[in-house]
């Protein structure tokens, strides 16, 4: 009986929560509540299933590649597009697709879900293919350990009904054992030896030779072989592809490396290889990762960091040469509450350039960190938007980048949308 | 005066987590600014154990990491107590902080044995301790810090404790109590990193270092109105 009012109850309260201008998570709570079933029974009308996309670093980025290969071999994606990858914002996401008699008109969904709603999900709903991208140490406060969060991931792959892709740089989902069935593929992604400083990880940091010493040892099902600002060279099926893309930054792009690893994996020999390519070259980044502005006919970066390995990264991909740099660092409970991580994050590449302003509820802190690292800065200011504002006048003319936490972007990303064109995210 | 300051830090492969870098950091700048050169020295399982070090510190680190250096920390164990003794300054975080105590002891009852150079035990507890922390100190006045551990810790009789906690858990959330003090020996659960945001931590660790090896410590004035910005607002933030 209840299944029948719970689509048009939540597809309501969806609408009233859109009109104030609310988030997802309100009508997500909402059919939880009145229809727990609900997500599990929309998905699985699904003919193409479900695919997982989780990890610690770049599941938005990801998401949004894997949704756009997959349509360029012409499948209809459901998506959780908000960014909000907890359960509920499936959810809120399927209210918004459905019909009034709850059919969603999609071949296949592509979901975001952090490690460990990723687990409950997977436990009620089985995902077809599970993408596996790293375990970086981020949100400590939430999630504990680093240990804990290769655990979940594995829980996660274990779930998987037809394929798991996973990131072979990465010696925690190196170590994890998937399951050894027939039907289950595994595919793996990473990138060629020469590339791998470009890719900092934690482990790196504190001197373990763990990775770079067996990267060399294995091949990538599908490797990124060659970089150069925007160009890359992607190889598999022992064949090599050059490619001009959108995205910038190094991380940003060995995503699109997972995500066709990915679609080879769902599409098999149904594969178009020219369109997804070419669809590969046209994908613009996720919103807030390494997305550009134009403000004062001057380009303006905003490059979302979140734990010290994606600063670490970010760092190295986006270098400061030529760019005046902001940092912001909010501490609300979705960007972690902690300011450890800072001192996991070396700042020396922004000595040359210095720092121009720090913003953020702990502005403090980061400037703090910069001073031991003997980083000049030029400005703090608590306030996102005074500081924004500052930032732009006092440099017009020259690019910007803007380092931010999760809710700095946010907030950034709305003061942004008051001078130039913003596309709304939600 | 100047000279040449080694720093050990222990187990920095394996015990790493958390920022506690950031102490090393503070501690090797500072003392540069000082007027003096710093050698950090890394120590890890199995390495020869340095000469000489004048300042020894050590983090928190994963369950796996602690399984790891438990061992060779045994082995080390004697040389640290001599050194502890003896007045070399010493900072421990979490992880280390425990392993320095007598014994920890699992949720399932296994017990891991520590080196006793605390009187200190620590029991596995039900939830994490998790948050901003504030700690009121007899010796170094308000100790801002963030928490992140399960492990609850309980003085030994005669022990004294780094400070009281005005916000927190500390120890263990029951006795008010954080961290533990022993000649310059100081233990603590905080993160943050720790001395970043308390230089005077930071600067107690460097004076004895520096006494104890040069006969005297004359500091320069080192601009830490940073450190008090954020101090302020760390200690107005949720928990």
């Amino acid at each position: 009986m209840r299944k029948h009012y719970s689509v048009p109850i939540g597809k309501a309260v969806r609408h009233v929560a859109k009109l104030r201008g609310g988030g997802s998570a309100l009508p997500g709570l909402v059919i939880e509540k009145i229809d727990p079933d609900f997500v599990r029974r929309t998905l699985e009308q699904l003919p193409g299933g479900v695919v997982i996309v989780t990890g610690s670093n770049g599941k938005t980025t990801t998401t949004k590649m894997v949704v756009e290969l997959l349509e360029s071999q012409g499948l209809n994606v459901f998506t959780n597009r908000t960014g909000s990858n907890f359960s509920r914002g499936v959810a809120a996401a399927l209210l918004g697709e459905i019909n009034a008699k709850g059919k969603l008109s999609a071949d296949i969904a592509v979901l975001e879900l952090d490690e460990a709603h990723g687990v409950h999900f997977a436990d009620v709903i089985r995902p077809d293919y599970v993408l596996l991208l790293n375990v970086m140490r981020d949100q400590l406060d939430r999630f504990g350990e680093v240990d804990t969060i290769a655990t979940l991931l594995g829980k996660i792959a274990g779930q998987a009904k037809k394929g798991i892709v996973y990131n072979r740089d990465d010696p925690r989902l190196r170590a994890l054992s998937f399951p050894d069935e027939a039907g289950i593929s595994v595919a793996s992604f990473g990138a060629s030896t020469e590339l791998q400083s470009l890719f900092p990880s934690d482990d790196d940091l504190h001197g373990s030779k763990a990775k770079s010493q067996t990267a060399a040892a294995h091949k990538n099902d599908v490797c990124l072989e060659k970089l150069s600002g925007q160009k890359a060279l992607i190889s598999f099926e022992d064949k090599k592809f050059p490619v001009d893309l959108k995205i910038s930054g190094a991380y940003n792009i060995l995503n699109s490396v997972a995500a066709i690893a990915l679609v080879r994996l769902v599409m098999k020999d149904k594969l178009d290889q020219a369109a997804m390519l070419e669809r590969l070259q046209t994908i613009t980044p996720a919103f807030g990762r390494g997305e550009r502005f134009t403000v004062h006919g001057q380009p303006l970066e905003i490059v979302l960091v979140k734990n010290p390995a994606g600063f670490r990264l970010s760092l190295a991909s986006f270098p400061a040469k030529n760019h005046h740099t902001m940092i912001a660092i909010n501490d609300n409970y979705a960007d972690g509450r902690d300011m450890s991580w800072l001192w996991d994050v070396d700042f020396t590449s922004l000595k040359q350039s210095g720092v121009a302003i720090v913003s953020g509820m702990r502005a403090y802190d980061m400037a703090l960190r910069l001073q031991y690292d003997e980083v000049m800065l030029s400005d703090v200011n608590l306030q996102l938007a005074k500081a924004l504002k500052s930032f732009i006048k006092n440099h017009p003319d020259s690019p910007k980048r803007i380092f931010c936490t999760y809710t700095a972007m946010l907030a950034i990303r709305r003061e942004l949308g008051k001078i130039t064109k913003v596309e709304r995210a939600l | 005066m100047s000279g040449s300051i080694d720093i050990l830090h222990l187990y920095p492969r394996d015990m790493n987590i958390y920022g506690d870098l950031g102490n090393i950091l503070v501690l090797k700048r500072r003392l540069e600014w000082h007027g003096y050169d710093v050698n950090v020295i890394g120590y890890n399982p199995g390495d020869a154990f340095p000469v000489h070090a004048d300042i020894i510190v050590g983090g928190g680190g994963q369950d796996s990491g602690q399984d790891i250096v438990a061992g060779d920390l045994h082995a080390i164990g004697p040389r640290l107590q001599k050194l502890a003794a003896g007045g070399t300054p010493m900072l421990m975080i979490c992880g280390l902080y425990q392993l320095l105590g007598k014994f920890f002891k699992t949720q399932d009852g296994h017990v891991i044995k520590g080196i006793g150079l605390l009187d200190i035990q620590t029991y596995a507890g039900p939830e994490r301790l998790i948050g901003n922390t504030i700690v009121e100190s007899p010796e170094f006045g308000q100790i801002i810090g963030y928490e992140n551990h399960s492990g609850q810790t309980f003085l030994g009789e005669g022990m004294t404790p780094l400070g009281s906690v005005v916000r927190g858990a500390g120890n263990n959330g029951q006795d008010g109590l954080e961290g533990a003090r022993y000649h310059n020996v100081i233990g603590s659960y905080l993160h943050g990193s720790l001395l970043p945001k308390n230089p005077a931590i930071a600067d107690f660790l460097i004076e004895q270092a520096v006494t104890r090896k040069y006969g005297e410590f004359t500091p320069t004035v080192i601009d830490d109105a940073f450190a008090l910005e954020a101090r302020k607002i760390a200690a107005k933030r949720p928990r």
